[in-house]
C-alpha cells in the first residue's frame, strides 16, 4: 500500500491490511476523527447506493414485459399498445442510426475543431471561439428543439431534402422519399451541433496533453505543420479522441427533448434518412404518461432499461479509454 | 519547375536545392498542410454558425413577447393573447433549490471522499460509478424517479422533480469538488495537522475554505445546467398551469413549459416558447458567465 499525499502528514498507526486499508482515517485519529471519516464513506457510497437502486427499480419494472416477450422484446418491430404487443426494434434502430449519423456529422469538425484551436489558432481568436463551443454546450436541449422544428427542420426539408430526393434519392435509398422535413436526417443534425462542444472539449484537452517534444522532433525532421499533426499528433492522441467520441456517442443516446421535437416519432424502420423515425428516449418521453395497462408500461420501463444498460457500456468503455490516457500524459 | 538548365552552376545549385527552390513533391506538401490547416478553420466556422443562428433567431422570435405580463402572469387559455411565464420560473426556482437542498450535500461529501481517499479501491469504484452516473440519460433518472417517489405518494410533486434534479445534480458536483479540493496546495493541509488540528478540523476549516471558489464554481455551473432540464421532470414535476407553492402538488418549470408551447399547433404559444427560450438562455448564460469571470479559484491551474 503506497502513501497518498494526505496520509503523508498522519501519525504512523498500525499496518493497514484488509477493510481497514479502504477507509484511511480509521486507524490513527480520535472518535471524532473516526466518526468523520466514516461519515465521508456514507456520503461517498450514497452514489453507488443510488446506481444499484435505478437498476434494480427499473429491471423490476420492466420484468413482465421481458417475461412476457422474452427475446422478441428486442428483435420485433411490431410496436402495437391497443393490440398489446410490444416490440422495441424500430426504437432501437432509430436511435442507432440517428446517434451514428450524427457521430458522421459531428467527429469530423469536432476533431478539425480540436486541432485549429489546438495547433493552430492564434491566441485572440482560439478564445472566443472556445468560449462559444462552450455556450453551446450550455444551451438547454429544448431549445435546440425549439430552433429545430422552427428554423432547422423547415430548411432541410427545402434545401436538402428536397433537392438531394429528386436527383440522387431516385438511385441511393438513404436519400430517397417525400421530404417531410422531419426526420432522421434533422434528428442526427440537431444531435451533431449538441454533441460537437462535448467531444471536441475532451479532444482539446487530448491534443494538448500530447507532449510538446514530440512536435518539435516532427518539425525537426522537416514534417510540414500538417504531417506533424496528422502522422504524430493524432497517433498519439488516437485513445483519448477515441474515447472523447464514444462519450459523444452515449450522450447522443439519451438525449430526449430536442430529437423528440424533430425527428417525426413514428415507429418504423425505413431505409431512408429522410424518413420519420422514433427513438427509444423519445418514446418514453411520449408515451410514459399515458400509458394505461400494466404491459404497456412495462414495455416502456423494458426500453428504459436497455437504454440504461447500452449508455453505462457506452460509457464506461469511454471513461476507461480516457483514463488510460490522462494517466499516461501524467507520467 | 525546380530543375535549373545546364548552367555553370548546375551543381551547387543541385546541392542548395531546398534554399532555391522546392522539388514537386515538396510543393505538394506544403499544398496539402496548407489546404487541411484551412479545412480545420472551417471545421471551427461551421460549429460556431449555429450558435450565432440560434441567439440571432432567439432575438428575433423572442424578444418581441417579452413584457412585464410574461414575467408576472399564468399562462392564458387558447385562444387569448397575453398571459405570461411566472408561475415556470416560480416553479423552475423552487425545484432548482429543492435539489441544491438535497444533493449539494450529499455530493459535496462524496467528493471530500473521493479526494481524501485517492488510493483506496472503494474509493476507485465510487469515483467510476460517478462517472458513469454523468453519463445516464436524464429521462430515465426521471422514470427511476417516478416509480420510486411518484408511485409512493401516489401523485406529481415539486418534491419529486427536485429528486430527479438532484440525482443529475450529484455526479456533476461530486466530481468538481473532489477536482476542486485536489487542487488545494498539501502544505495548507500538512500545516493544520502539524498545529494539532484533528483531521476533520483541518478538512472543513482549512482545506474547504480554501477550495471554496472553486466549489462555488461548480455547482453554479451544474445549477445552471439541471434549470434547463426538462426529461426528468416530465413524469415527476409533470407541470401545472397556475401558481404553485406547495412542494407536495405538481408544479410548473420553465423548460417543461417551452417544450409543451413548442409542440402546440398556436401561433402565440409558438412566439412564448421563443421568449421562454430567450429568458431560459439568458438565465442559463448568466450564471455560468458569473461562475466563470467572477470566482476564480486562487489554486487552479487554467
Amino acid at each position: 500500500m503506497q502513501a497518498t499525499p494526505e496520509e503523508a502528514g498522519a501519525l504512523p498507526g498500525p499496518p493497514r491490511r484488509g477493510v481497514a486499508a479502504w477507509f484511511p482515517g480509521w486507524w490513527h485519529g480520535n472518535l471524532s476523527d473516526r466518526t468523520y471519516s466514516m461519515a465521508l464513506a456514507a456520503f461517498g457510497l450514497t452514489i453507488p447506493v443510488l446506481f444499484l437502486l435505478i437498476l434494480v427499480r427499473i429491471g423490476r419494472a420492466a420484468w413482465p414485459a421481458l417475461a412476457a416477450f422474452g427475446g422478441a422484446f428486442v428483435s420485433s418491430s411490431d410496436w402495437n399498445p391497443v393490440a398489446g404487443s410490444f416490440g422495441a426494434l424500430p426504437f432501437i434502430y432509430g436511435t442507432v442510426v440517428s446517434s451514428l449519423l450524427a457521430l458522421v456529422i459531428a467527429v469530423p469538425l469536432a476533431v478539425g475543431l480540436a486541432i485549429f484551436l489546438t495547433e493552430l489558432a492564434p491566441r485572440w481568436l482560439a478564445t472566443p471561439i472556445a468560449f462559444g463551443t462552450e455556450l453551446l454546450a450550455a444551451i438547454p436541449s429544448v431549445v435546440y428543439g425549439l430552433w429545430g422544428i422552427f428554423v432547422l427542420v423547415p430548411w432541410l426539408r427545402d434545401h436538402v431534402q428536397a433537392p438531394l430526393a429528386g436527383s440522387v434519392g431516385k438511385s441511393i435509398g438513404l436519400f430517397a422519399g417525400p421530404a417531410y422535413g422531419v426526420s432522421i436526417l434533422a434528428g442526427g443534425v440537431v444531435m451533431a451541433i449538441m454533441i460537437v462542444p462535448f467531444i471536441s472539449a475532451v479532444s482539446r484537452e487530448v491534443l494538448a496533453a500530447v507532449p510538446v517534444a514530440q512536435r518539435e522532433a516532427a518539425l525537426a525532421l522537416g514534417a510540414t505543420r500538417w504531417e506533424m499533426t496528422w502522422q504524430v499528433v493524432l497517433p498519439y492522441a488516437t485513445p483519448g479522441i477515441i474515447g472523447a467520441v464514444i462519450l459523444g456517442l452515449g450522450r447522443a443516446l439519451g438525449e430526449t427533448m430536442a430529437i423528440t421535437m424533430v425527428i417525426g416519432n413514428r415507429p418504423d424502420i425505413p431505409t431512408s434518412l429522410f424518413a420519420p423515425g422514433y427513438t427509444m428516449a423519445s418514446v418514453l418521453a411520449n408515451e410514459f404518461s399515458e400509458a394505461s395497462d400494466e404491459l404497456h408500461l412495462a414495455a416502456l420501463m423494458g426500453i428504459a432499461l436497455l437504454l440504461f444498460g447500452i449508455t453505462i457500456i457506452v460509457n464506461s468503455i469511454a471513461r476507461l479509454l480516457v483514463w488510460r490516457v490522462a494517466r499516461r500524459a501524467g507520467k | 519547375m525546380s530543375g535549373p538548365a545546364i548552367t555553370p552552376h548546375a551543381e551547387s545549385a543541385a546541392a542548395a536545392l531546398p534554399r532555391q527552390g522546392l522539388g514537386f513533391r515538396d510543393r505538394r506538401r506544403r499544398a496539402t498542410s496548407l489546404v487541411m490547416l484551412a479545412l480545420t478553420g472551417v471545421a471551427a466556422a461551421i460549429t460556431v454558425l449555429p450558435l450565432l443562428l440560434i441567439f440571432f433567431h432567439l432575438l428575433r422570435a423572442g424578444l418581441g413577447a417579452i413584457s412585464v405580463d410574461f414575467f408576472t402572469q399564468t399562462p392564458a387559455p387558447v385562444g387569448e393573447s397575453g398571459g405570461g411565464i411566472g408561475n415556470s420560473l416560480l416553479g423552475t426556482f423552487l425545484l432548482v433549490s429543492l435539489s441544491a437542498l438535497i444533493g449539494l450535500p450529499i455530493a459535496i461529501g462524496a467528493g471530500i471522499y473521493l479526494a481524501e481517499n485517492e488510493a483506496s479501491p472503494i474509493a476507485g469504484v465510487v469515483r467510476f460509478v460517478t462517472d458513469v452516473m454523468n453519463g445516464i440519460p436524464s429521462i430515465v433518472i426521471g422514470i427511476f424517479v417516478w416509480t420510486w417517489v411518484v408511485v409512493s405518494m401516489g401523485h406529481f410533486s415539486a418534491f419529486a422533480g427536485g429528486v430527479a434534479l438532484a440525482i443529475m445534480l450529484i455526479p456533476m458536483v461530486t466530481r468538481t469538488t473532489e477536482e476542486m479540493v485536489r487542487l488545494v496546495p498539501r502544505e495548507l493541509k500538512e500545516g493544520g495537522l502539524a498545529l494539532g488540528f484533528t483531521r476533520w478540523r483541518t478538512t472543513l476549516g482549512i482545506v474547504l475554505p480554501a477550495a471554496r471558489s472553486g466549489i462555488l464554481t461548480g455547482v453554479l455551473v451544474a445549477l445552471a445546467r439541471i434549470a434547463g432540464e426538462t426529461a426528468p421532470l416530465l413524469f415527476t414535476a409533470f407541470g401545472n398551469p397556475f401558481w404553485e407553492w406547495r412542494l407536495g402538488e405538481p408544479v410548473d418549470a420553465l423548460p417543461v413549459r417551452i417544450f409543451q408551447y413548442a409542440i402546440s399547433p398556436y401561433e402565440e404559444w409558438h412566439q412564448l416558447a421563443w421568449a421562454g427560450s430567450l429568458l431560459l438562455i439568458a438565465l442559463v448564460l448568466a450564471v455560468s458567465l458569473a461562475a466563470r469571470f467572477l470566482i476564480r479559484s486562487p489554486y487552479r491551474s487554467r
